[in-house]
C-alpha cells in the first residue's frame, strides 16, 4: 500500500517535470485561443422583428419595429435575412392623415416606411404559432423562402419584439398571448438543432424584464424595456398624426443606432446604458449571464449589421476548353464588347422647359368693372375733399 | 319514535358513508386513470437506446486500392509471394465523439497483359487512355500501379504520378524489403489521393468545437441535396457599355461539365440574370501610379450586402444559393482592379466570401475587350475553393498534371464524397440525440406515428451508412447518409412538432383547478369525516369496555 503510493507520486512528479515545456507552450496557444475567443465566429446575421399589436392607437409599436427594421438594413442586414411582422398596417390605415408613411419623429422628421419595406407576415398571420414556426423552424413546406428563418449554426440572430404585455407574457394581437416559458422553450429548440451562434433578444413592452426571467439555453443576451412592475412609456404625441409616435426605449435605441456605421467598433455596454431611467422614467434591464463572450466585446455589429468575411481568390484553375463541334459555334456567337456611342434616351418630357419656363405674356384687357368702381370711388372722394379746384392739377 | 327515527338516520347515515365511499373509489380508481391517460401528450415509441448508441459509433472508413506489378517492378522471389492483401489502418485524430479510423485495403496483384503492354509506352498519357478503357472504377477505390526502376514512363527523377482517373504510378525497387517500401511509397501516393485529416477535419468544422474561430477563411459549403448557382452580370452604366454576354455558351462550355462532374455530390441548377444600374457599396479609388481605379481590401467585405438585395432568388426551391457575380465598372472608373492586403492587384481580379460566392470584376478597359472566357476558369477555382476541395498535398518527386476539361479529377470528387457522407452522419446523428433530448426536456411535445417512422429510417439509415463506408462502398455509403440526413430533419422539422401552446405547468393548475375542485372538496371532506368517525368509533369500545 505505502509502496504503491510512492510509486504514484514518483510517477506524478515525474510526470510534472514532463509537462513543463509543453505547458509553455500550452500557455501560449491558450493566449492565441483566448484572443480569437473574443471575436464572434458568426457568418451571417438574421433578423427576426416582431410588432404584435394592432389598431390605430398602436401605431407606436408598428414605428418602433420600423425603425429597427430601417436600422438594420441600413447597417447591411439583406432583406431576405430579415423577417418582419406586422401585425396591422398603419402606413394605409384610413385614420392615416399622411398615408403611405410611419413617421418616427414628432414634426414628421423621419418617415421609417420608406420605399422598399418588405413586410413578411402582414395583419392576421402574426400569431404566436407563425412566430414559433418562425422560430423552430417546423414551417410547411409550402411556405415561401422569404417567410423562413434559414439560420444555421454560424448566424447571430437579432430579435425584437414590441407590444402590450405583463408579467411573463406578450399579448399578440388582443386575442392571445405567448408566455416566457414557450419563449425559453422555443429558444431550446433552436439551440438544440444549432440554429443561431448568438442570439439578442430586445423587447419594449411594459414589464419588458419578465420575458426574459425563464431563458436557460447558452448565448442568449437579452434586453429589456423595464423591469416587472413597471410601465414602458411612450415619447411624444403628434397632433397631426394624432397618436404616440414611438415608446421612449425604443426611441433613444435609435438615436443610439443612428451614430452606428458598419465599421463601428461600438460594444453592448453602450448600448446597455441607452436610455437611462431620467429619460425613459422606467428602468431597463439586461441580462447576460447566459452569454459566453463579455459584453464588452461584442460588437453593436455583431447583431445589426451584416459585415461578409471575403477572402481574395488566388487560385486558378488552367483548363483546357472542349474542341471539336462547340469550336464553331463559339466563335460564331462570341462578340466583343463594342464602344458605342453613349446612348441618350428620346426627349420624352421636355424636362427642361418645365423647370426653366418664362412666364407666359397674357393678353391684355380693359380693368373689369370692379376695378373700374373701385378707382372712381377714390377719385370721388379724393375730389370731395379736396375740392375740384384741384382737378386742373391732374391733367 | 325516536328510536326508528335514530335507527333510520343511522341508516341514512351509512348510507351516506357508502354511497361517500363509493364515489372517492370511483374517481380515484376510474376518473384519476382516465384523466391521466386521456390528457397526456401522445408519443408513438422512438428508438431512445439506438440513438444514443449512434453517438459512440465508430466509424471505419475503407479505402479500397489495387495495387498492380508489373514484371520487373520487383524481385523475383518477392514476385511468386502475389496475390495477397495487406490492410493500413489509421485513426484519424480528431477531437470529435465519433472514432474515425482510415483503412487502406490494398491488393497487391500481378499486372496482366494489357496493362504490361499499356505500362511499356513511352508516354504516361497515352498509357492512361489504354489503361482506362477496360474497367470504369467504382467510386473511393484507387488503382496503383508499380512500373520498375528503371522504367522509362516517368521522368528519371519523378518517382511518382498522380493521374486525373483515380489512377497512380509508382517506381518499383529491386530490394529485399521490397514490399515494405514500396507500400510506404504507395501510402504516401493514395493519401494524397484520397483521405487525409483535413479533409475530415474541414468536413467536421460545425462540429468540432474548437476550430470556432480558427478555420474561419477555410469554411466549405454546408452538405446539401442540391444547390442552386447563380450567375449575375452587374452593370452599373449601360449608357457607355453595351455589353454581350455570352453566357449560355459558357455554361455549356465550363459550367456544365463541371456539374456533371460533380453531379453524384448533388442536384445543382443554373441561373443566370443581368442587372442594370447595379452599384458597388464602395466607392473606387484612383492609383495616379497606374492610372486605374482600385478597390482595397479591407473594402471588399462592405460590397455584397448593397448588391445581395438586388439578386434575388428562386422561390421554388430552399437549395442554398452560390452567386457567382461580374461586374462591369462603369466608365467613369474604368480599369478597376482588386488590391490585397499588400496594395498588389490581385491578378484574378476576383475574390469569394465562404459559403456565398463570389465577385469577379472586369478590369479591362473598353479599348481592350477581351472574351469572357478567363472569367470562367476563374470560377471553377472559385467553385473548388467554395466546396472545400483543395488543391492536394503531393508526396515528394510527384508528377501531377491538374485536372483536365473538366476542372474536377475523380478521386477529388471521391474525397468530397467521404468528406460529405461523414459530414452527413454527424449532421444526422445530432439532430437524433437533439430530439431526444428535446423530447426529453419540453414535456409537452407530440410525436405523431410519421414523425415516428421517420426517426426509425433515419436511424436505419445511418447504420447502413456505417456498414457500407467500412466495406468501401462510396456511392452507397453516400446515398444512405444523404437519406439519413434528409429523414432526420424532416422528423426534426415536421410541423406538428410544434410543443402545445398554452399548457406551461402554472397554466395547467389554472385550467384545471375550477374543473377538480368543486368536485374534490365534499369527496374530500366527507372521507376526512369518515375517517374520523372510524377512528372514533375505534376508540370507543376501549373507553366503554
Amino acid at each position: 500500500m505505502v509502496d504503491t503510493c510512492f510509486l504514484s507520486r514518483g510517477l506524478t512528479t515525474l510526470a510534472g517535470l514532463l509537462l513543463l515545456p509543453f505547458g509553455s507552450l500550452a500557455a501560449s496557444q491558450i493566449e492565441d485561443q483566448a484572443e480569437q475567443f473574443f471575436r464572434s465566429g458568426h457568418t451571417n446575421n438574421w433578423a427576426v422583428l416582431v410588432c404584435t399589436s394592432r389598431f390605430w392607437f398602436n401605431y407606436r409599436h408598428v414605428a418602433n419595429t420600423l425603425s429597427v427594421y430601417r436600422s438594420v438594413k441600413r447597417l447591411g442586414i439583406p432583406d431576405s435575412h430579415i423577417v418582419l411582422m406586422l401585425a396591422d398596417d398603419m402606413a394605409c390605415n384610413p385614420r392615416n392623415p399622411k398615408p403611405a408613411t410611419v413617421y418616427s419623429h414628432k414634426n414628421m422628421e423621419l418617415n421609417v416606411y420608406g420605399d422598399d419595406v418588405e413586410v413578411d407576415y402582414r395583419s392576421y398571420e402574426v400569431t404566436v404559432e407563425n412566430f414559433l414556426r418562425v422560430l423552430t423552424g417546423r414551417i410547411p413546406s409550402s411556405t415561401p423562402r422569404s417567410k423562413r428563418l434559414l439560420s444555421d449554426d454560424r448566424s447571430n440572430i437579432l430579435i425584437y419584439m414590441t407590444g402590450h404585455g405583463g408579467n411573463g407574457f406578450l399579448k399578440f394581437q388582443d386575442s392571445e398571448e405567448i408566455t416566457n416559458i414557450e419563449l425559453a422553450d422555443a429558444f431550446e429548440q433552436m439551440w438544440q438543432k444549432r440554429r443561431y451562434n448568438e442570439l439578442l433578444f430586445i423587447i419594449d413592452t411594459c414589464q419588458g424584464a419578465s420575458m426574459y426571467e425563464r431563458f436557460y439555453s447558452p448565448n442568449i443576451m437579452a434586453l429589456a424595456s423595464s423591469q416587472v412592475g413597471e410601465d414602458s412609456l411612450s415619447h411624444q404625441p403628434d397632433p397631426a398624426v394624432g397618436v404616440h409616435l414611438m415608446d421612449r426605449y425604443t426611441f433613444y435605441v435609435l438615436e443610439f443606432l443612428e451614430e452606428i456605421n458598419p465599421a463601428s467598433q461600438t460594444n453592448m455596454n453602450d448600448l446597455f446604458q441607452v436610455c437611462p431611467r431620467s429619460l425613459c422614467v422606467s428602468t431597463p434591464g439586461h441580462r447576460t449571464d447566459l452569454f459566453q463572450r463579455d459584453p464588452k466585446n461584442v460588437l453593436i455589429t455583431d447583431f445589426f449589421g451584416s459585415v461578409r468575411k471575403v477572402e481574395i481568390t488566388t487560385e486558378t484553375i488552367s483548363l483546357q476548353p472542349d474542341s471539336g463541334v462547340v469550336e464553331s459555334s463559339y466563335k460564331k456567337d462570341q462578340m466583343v464588347e463594342e464602344l458605342m456611342e453613349p446612348l441618350k434616351y428620346a426627349e420624352q418630357l421636355p424636362v427642361a422647359q418645365i423647370i426653366h419656363q418664362k412666364p407666359k405674356l397674357k393678353d391684355w384687357h380693359p380693368p373689369g368693372g370692379f376695378i373700374l368702381g373701385l378707382w372712381a370711388l377714390i377719385i370721388m372722394v379724393f375730389f370731395k375733399t379736396y375740392g375740384i379746384k384741384h382737378m386742373k392739377f391732374i391733367f | 319514535m325516536a328510536a326508528t327515527g335514530a335507527a333510520a338516520t343511522d341508516l341514512e347515515v351509512v348510507r351516506g358513508k357508502r354511497a361517500a365511499l363509493f364515489f372517492a373509489t370511483v374517481v380515484i380508481v376510474l376518473g384519476l386513470p382516465l384523466w391521466w391517460k386521456t390528457t397526456e401528450t401522445y408519443r408513438a415509441p422512438l428508438p431512445y437506446s439506438q440513438i444514443s448508441g449512434l453517438n459512440s459509433l465508430k466509424l471505419r472508413l475503407m479505402v479500397p486500392v489495387t495495387v498492380v506489378f508489373t514484371q520487373e517492378s520487383v524481385p523475383l522471389d518477392d514476385q511468386e509471394k502475389l496475390p495477397f492483401t495487406v490492410v493500413h489502418e489509421r485513426e484519424i485524430p480528431l477531437k470529435y465523439k465519433l472514432k474515425i479510423k482510415c483503412r487502406f485495403q490494398k491488393a497487391y496483384r500481378r499486372a496482366l497483359d494489357h496493362e504490361e503492354a499499356a505500362l511499356s509506352l513511352g508516354n504516361i498519357q497515352e498509357a492512361e487512355a489504354m489503361l482506362a478503357e477496360p474497367s470504369e472504377q467504382a467510386e473511393g477505390s484507387l488503382t496503383v500501379y508499380v512500373i520498375s526502376e528503371r522504367c522509362s514512363l516517368l521522368p528519371q527523377d519523378m518517382m511518382s504520378y498522380i493521374g486525373p482517373k483515380r489512377m497512380a504510378v509508382v517506381r518499383g525497387i529491386t530490394h529485399r524489403e521490397a514490399f515494405n517500401i514500396i507500400g510506404r511509397r504507395i501510402i504516401q501516393v493514395v493519401q494524397a489521393m484520397s483521405l487525409t485529416e483535413d479533409v475530415l477535419a474541414a468536413a467536421l468544422a460545425d462540429h468540432l468545437p474548437e476550430d470556432k474561430w480558427s478555420s474561419d477563411k477555410r469554411r466549405p459549403l454546408k452538405s446539401s441535396l442540391g444547390y442552386e448557382i447563380t450567375f449575375s452580370l452587374l452593370n452599373p452604366d449601360p449608357k457607355s457599355h453595351d455589353v454581350h454576354w455570352d453566357i449560355e455558351g459558357a455554361v455549356q462550355r465550363y459550367v456544365q461539365p463541371f456539374l456533371s462532374a460533380l453531379s453524384a455530390a448533388g442536384n445543382f441548377s443554373v441561373d443566370s440574370q443581368i442587372l442594370y444600374y447595379a452599384v458597388l457599396g464602395v466607392n473606387p479609388r484612383f492609383d495616379s501610379a497606374s492610372s486605374s481605379y482600385y478597390l482595397a481590401a479591407h473594402s471588399l467585405p462592405h460590397v455584397i450586402n448593397p448588391v445581395e438585395s438586388r439578386l434575388g432568388s428562386s422561390a421554388a426551391s430552399l437549395y442554398p444559393v452560390l452567386n457567382f457575380l461580374l461586374y462591369v465598372p462603369e466608365l467613369a472608373h474604368s480599369p478597376l482592379y482588386i488590391q490585397d492586403k499588400d496594395g498588389a492587384p490581385v491578378a484574378t481580379n476576383a475574390f469569394h466570401s465562404p459559403r456565398w460566392g463570389g465577385i469577379m470584376v472586369n478590369g479591362h478597359t473598353v479599348q481592350s475587350p477581351e472574351p469572357k472566357v478567363q472569367g470562367q476558369t476563374d470560377w471553377v477555382g472559385e467553385v473548388r475553393l467554395l466546396f472545400g476541395i483543395a488543391q492536394p498535398q503531393l508526396p515528394p518527386k510527384c508528377l501531377f498534371f491538374g485536372p483536365k476539361s473538366e476542372g474536377i479529377m475523380t478521386w477529388e470528387l471521391d474525397r468530397l464524397l467521404w468528406a460529405r457522407s461523414v459530414e452527413n452522419l454527424a449532421t444526422a446523428t445530432t439532430t437524433l440525440t437533439s430530439l431526444a433530448q428535446l423530447l426529453g426536456k419540453i414535456s409537452n411535445i407530440v410525436i405523431k406515428d410519421d414523425v415516428a417512422s421517420e426517426v426509425y429510417r433515419a436511424v436505419a439509415a445511418v447504420q447502413k451508412a456505417a456498414e457500407e463506408l467500412s466495406s468501401g462502398h462510396l456511392a452507397s455509403a453516400f446515398a444512405a447518409s444523404q437519406e439519413a440526413v434528409t429523414s432526420s430533419e424532416r422528423a426534426f422539422f415536421d410541423p406538428s412538432l410544434l410543443h402545445l401552446l398554452y399548457f406551461p405547468d402554472d397554466q395547467k393548475f389554472a385550467i384545471y383547478i375550477p374543473l377538480f375542485l368543486p368536485m374534490a372538496v365534499p369527496i374530500l371532506l366527507s372521507l376526512f369525516k369518515i375517517f374520523l368517525e372510524t377512528r372514533k368509533s375505534w376508540k370507543k369500545p376501549e373507553k366503554t369496555d
